[in-house]
């Protein structure tokens, strides 16, 4: 396993020395950077929410297509920073903690899947919670690909 | 207003998203994403009683926003969560990869579940 090893958890991973060592750098520049970035990442979100607002039965599309969309944006983001370049120490606080850990969420989706249960939607509900998952997952590993390809890094051959 | 609310409970959110992953993480010595499992799942049941209590109309729509919407919107997250996931499987621990998406789907809406009978129970 070599030095260059992408970190499991992109929000902070302990076993990454970079990241053990980004609170010595000044916790208030950190906290406030991840701050300012889920200020935009929930507005964000919030804004097409209320934009593309569904029934309590019907499949929640804008909470499906941010957390989707955040999920493709998190792989091609890890995979620019961890790989490719050698990033400013609050980049990836800023945009991959902040932005898309504000904009994506979990609680609202596992909301509204009790909503549509509780709706008497229960299949819809279950076609959301079940697609939201295969698809967030596709999305990141789609992210993942398509910018090391566009990038031409190949982590194979630095692991 | 509704914004500001939202904004506001957000910039306490994320923050807050990585100091406890940053203190789960620091009390084991594992692969496995407790601290995003705990975030994630805290989230869905504060989210749950407050959108149970406003449905029977005890907590107002300013507060929704603030800690629904805006905290545990923020506090809780689907890129790091997929992200982790698929890390997982490209270092070829696919059983711990599969026990984390089953795991969080079923503990967050469980949880979810939990928190909107809480409030009925407590407000209703």
């Amino acid at each position: 396993m070599g030095a260059q090893r992408p970190p499991v958890d992109p929000d902070v991973d302990l076993s990454v020395p970079r990241q053990r060592a980004e609170l010595r750098g000044g916790t208030a520049s950190l906290l406030a950077a991840i701050s300012v970035g889920g200020m935009v990442g929930a507005l964000a979100r919030y804004g097409l929410t209320v934009t593309f607002p569904h029934p309590p039965s019907g499949f929640p599309w804008a909470t499906f297509a941010v957390n989707v969309s955040g999920c493709l944006l998190i792989g091609t983001l890890m995979v620019l920073i961890t790989e490719v370049w050698a990033a400013h120490r609050l980049v990836r606080p800023f945009l991959g903690v902040g932005v898309l850990g504000g904009y994506t969420t979990f609680s609202t989706y596992a909301v509204e899947v009790q909503q549509a249960v509780a709706a008497g939607a229960a299949r819809t509900g279950l076609l959301y919670l079940a697609g939201t998952l295969v698809a967030a997952l596709a999305a990141v590993r789609l992210g993942v690909t398509l910018t090391r390809l566009a990038t031409g890094v190949d982590r194979k051959r630095s692991a | 207003m509704a914004v500001i609310l939202v904004a506001l409970g957000a910039a306490v959110g994320a923050p807050l998203r990585y100091l406890v992953d940053r203190a789960v993480q620091g009390r084991h010595d594992s692969v496995f994403p407790w601290g995003t499992l705990v975030v994630n799942v805290v989230g869905s049941l504060l989210l749950g009683v407050l959108i149970g209590g406003a449905a029977v109309g005890t907590v107002p729509g300013s507060l929704v926003n603030l800690l629904g919407l805006g905290l545990c919107g923020a506090l809780t997250t689907y890129s790091t969560f997929g992200y982790e996931t698929i890390r997982l499987l490209e270092d070829g621990a696919r059983f711990p990869a599969l026990v984390n998406a089953g795991v969080s789907v079923v503990a967050a809406l469980g949880a979810a579940f939990v928190g909107v009978a809480l409030a009925e129970a407590l407000w209703a």
